[in-house]
């Protein structure tokens, strides 16, 4: 780096030393000192990482100089302010409902007693609360699964942990659906960063289904870490809709460790935000884990998505099976990475990753990056990634029975997102997308119609 | 009902079809046969609309309206329907739903009302017996994985579905075993009427058994050569193209 460049980089990251310290101070006294510590780390690591830049190889097609150079304040407003009607278009039955506005938990807009009342050890609760009623569920594993050696935004994020969702499962308990919901918006005009950090204990046995839905409105910053371990034979679907605002910069990751014979299960669906990372890191900590990470993102626009995938099989005996898939429209850019690492010792593993692209106009631009390290020698590992444009025979034929040129195409569009649709499971989510579909895809009625 | 005159169409810069005439009236069967490659499915396509064909002179009259100004779906909508010879498979999109909603949009342009759920289901029903077609092939996607003899009935499961009033069927006897010919033809006879027309693209006289045509056309390098009754498809099969692919070169009345 020149020395302009190094002046640039600190100036960039004075504001968030400045405000560590302000947050820092401003903790409960009651709060575990282990956090503290955390805490510490993630900005000492932050302040020597810096933002990244694209000469660094995991960040070379995306490039994050717009949050740098961005100005960004931490909400100060009261998140139970916020009216219960403007969760209304997001919100769905389900055991519990955990509102955070700004990356701060709202008692009054959340609802989580559970019904029928959650089994008895089951823990869903905002990570401030845990922190200050049950640290000892938290401490073995907050800060512990996420790695922020090499990941500046997970030290960020980790360096203002404070809020977030909690949840523990305890041995053989089935959770109920869990809904998270992340609110954001720019405040009095100005901008707002939030850091929601969220941690997911599966117990032996046990089963969690859980959303985490981010929407929001106006210019922001969303930087949040959700780490997520599935115990021994826990079954685990974790979903992600992602719905900010087109103003918005979503910086995510998602950090899973599986534990034997583990189902963790993570459908990522990509829609809003005008620059968005989602990292997603599986480690298949045990042998016979069956892991399954779907994805589906929608761009258009000048929108800028990029999936980085990390699959690490570090234990014999596990299969890891990655789809994703993406729709991309006007100047939109997509980034797939998609690394395989099997373990010294993993054999018998079964890895398969495909990623699929498809381009519906000439100025979009995806690119799809697998990865294969393997060091051992008796695996199965495949992968495949394709970006294509639609079958104009199949566009002819369609409309060669009387379907209009506009719908014809949409139709194929949804066609080619639909295997994804189908393999959620929970259905106000699938619903809620195929609405969204509906809406953005041109004469989405007749797509309605013929589905 | 159709009017081509003096038609000329180009895929990729090269003529395929050098100068097409054919009169269809309402109610009539034209046989079209022709050896591999002489412009068939080109003269089909360019019906139907596709793109890729560019016709470089003459004009198409369909109802007395200018056909080649229509978009596809237009065409579709006005009533002309193509089975294509190579029917495309459409993963992911459902053989009944699309259906349903290439219906409607047929039925709407012709001012009816969209049919209901259950309407669309009785009607379908009793479509799919005329070509014997199996019911599980309904909810699967379009020609996906469907047999060759399967996607050729499909298309005539979607003809009758649709009741267009010009149908081109671009080999659609190709693929189907002896017993599928058989119900195919009796399908397609019970659509024939006195106001809905076929174009029948064939290589085979055993298809015209079945369907008899009012007229038989050869087709070699891009025109008709020889026009006649059904006879001329008999002495074709004896004969064979090169007695009349010689005449190429001196097109009929030149
Ligand atoms: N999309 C295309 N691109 C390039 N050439 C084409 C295309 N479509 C047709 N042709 C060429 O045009 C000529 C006529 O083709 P066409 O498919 O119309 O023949 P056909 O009479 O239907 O033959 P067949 O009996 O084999 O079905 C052939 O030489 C073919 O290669
Ligand atoms: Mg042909």
């Amino acid at each position: 780096m020149s020395v302009t460049e190094i002046q640039n980089a600190s100036a960039a990251l004075a504001p968030y030393i400045a405000d560590f310290e302000r947050f820092q101070g401003g903790r409960p006294a009651s709060e575990p000192a282990f956090v503290q510590a955390l805490r510490r780390a993630g900005m000492d690591r932050f302040s020597a990482l810096g933002f990244p830049n694209t000469r660094q190889e995991e960040w070379r097609l995306t490039n994050v100089a717009p949050i740098v150079q961005g100005s960004f304040h931490r909400a100060m407003s009261d998140p139970n302010a916020v009216a219960p009607e403007q969760i209304a278009a997001y919100d769905f039955p389900a055991a519990a409902r955990l509102v955070f506005v700004d990356g701060r938990y709202s008692a009054r807009l959340s609802s989580i007693a559970g019904t029928p009342a959650f089994p008895a050890g089951m823990v869903v609760t905002s990570l401030a609360a845990a922190l200050a009623a049950t640290p000892g569920l938290v401490e073995p594993w907050l800060g512990q699964l996420a790695g922020f050696e090499q990941q500046p935004f997970v030290a960020l994020n980790t360096a203002f942990l404070g809020d977030g969702a909690f949840i523990h499962v305890p041995r053989g308990v089935a959770s109920g659906l869990i809904h998270l919901l992340f609110l954001s918006s720019s405040e009095d005009g100005r901008a707002t960063v939030s850091y929601p950090r969220n941690l997911f204990v599966a117990g032996e046995n046990s089963q969690l289904t859980v959303v985490e839905t981010y929407a929001g409105t106006g210019a922001y910053f969303n930087c949040p870490v959700t780490e997520l371990v599935a115990g021994p034979n826990a079954v685990v679907d974790h979903y992600k809709v992602q719905r900010e605002s087109r103003e918005a910069f979503h910086i995510a990751t998602f950090q899973v460790q599986g534990e034997r014979n583990s189902v963790p299960r993570s459908h990522s669906i990509s829609l809003g935000g005008g620059l968005v990372r989602n990292d997603v890191n599986a480690v298949l900590a045990g042998e016979g884990i069956d892991c399954i990470l779907n994805g589906l993102y929608l761009v258009d626009g000048r929108q800028h998505v990029d999936n980085h995938m990390r699959v690490e099989h570090a234990k014999p005996h596990c299969a890891s099976h990655e789809l994703y898939k993406g729709v991309l429209d006007g100047k939109a850019r997509a980034v797939f990475n998609g690394l395989i690492h099997v373990h010294k010792g993993a054999q018998k593993t079964d890895a398969k990753q495909s990623n699929r692209n498809l381009l519906l106009s000439r100025d979009a631009i995806a690119n799809s990056n697998p990865q294969l390290e393997i060091y051992a020698d008796d695996v199965k590992c495949t992968h495949g990634s394709t970006v294509g444009q639609l079958d104009e025979d199949a566009v002819f034929y369609l409309r060669s029975r009387g379907i209009g040129q506009e719908a014809a195409r949409s139709l194929l569009t949804w066609a080619f997102a639909s295997d994804i649709v189908e393999r959620i499971q929970v259905e106000p989510v699938r619903k809620d997308l195929e609405e969204f579909l509906f809406a953005r895809l041109p004469k989405g009625e007749v797509v309605r119609q013929a589905v | 009902m159709l009017e081509i005159k003096n038609l000329h169409a180009a895929v990729e810069g090269t003529e395929i079809l050098k100068g097409i005439d054919l009169t269809v009236r309402d109610g009539e069967v034209h046989a079209v046969m022709g050896p591999n490659g002489s412009g068939k499915s080109t003269l089909a396509r360019v019906l139907a609309g596709q793109e890729a064909y560019v016709v470089t002179q003459g004009q198409v009259l369909f109802n007395g309206q200018d056909l080649l100004e229509m978009d596809p779906e237009e065409r579709a909508r006005e009533g002309v329907f193509m089975a294509f010879q190579y029917p495309v498979e459409i993963p992911g999109v459902s053989n009944t739903y699309f259906l349903k909603a290439a219906l409607n949009a047929v039925r709407k342009h012709r001012g009816l009302l969209e049919m209901d759920a259950l309407e669309f289901l009785t009607m379908v029903r009793q479509k799919m017996k005329l070509v014997q077609m199996e019911e599980t092939l309904l909810n699967r996607p379009v020609n996906e994985g469907f047999s060759g003899g399967e996607k050729k009935r499909n298309e005539i499961f979607h003809m009758a579905v649709l009741e267009p009033s010009l149908c081109i069927l671009d080999e659609t006897d190709s693929g189907l075993d002896i017993d599928a010919l058989r119900i195919v033809a009796d399908g397609v006879n019970a659509l024939r009427s006195k106001d809905r027309s076929f174009l029948v693209i064939t290589h085979y006289q055993r298809l015209l058994n079945y369907i008899v045509p009012d007229y038989v056309h050869v087709l070699v390098d891009g025109r008709f050569v020889r026009s006649g009754g059904k006879e001329l498809a008999l002495e074709l099969e004896e004969k064979g193209y090169s007695w009349l692919e010689n005449l190429a070169a001196a097109p009929v009345g030149a």
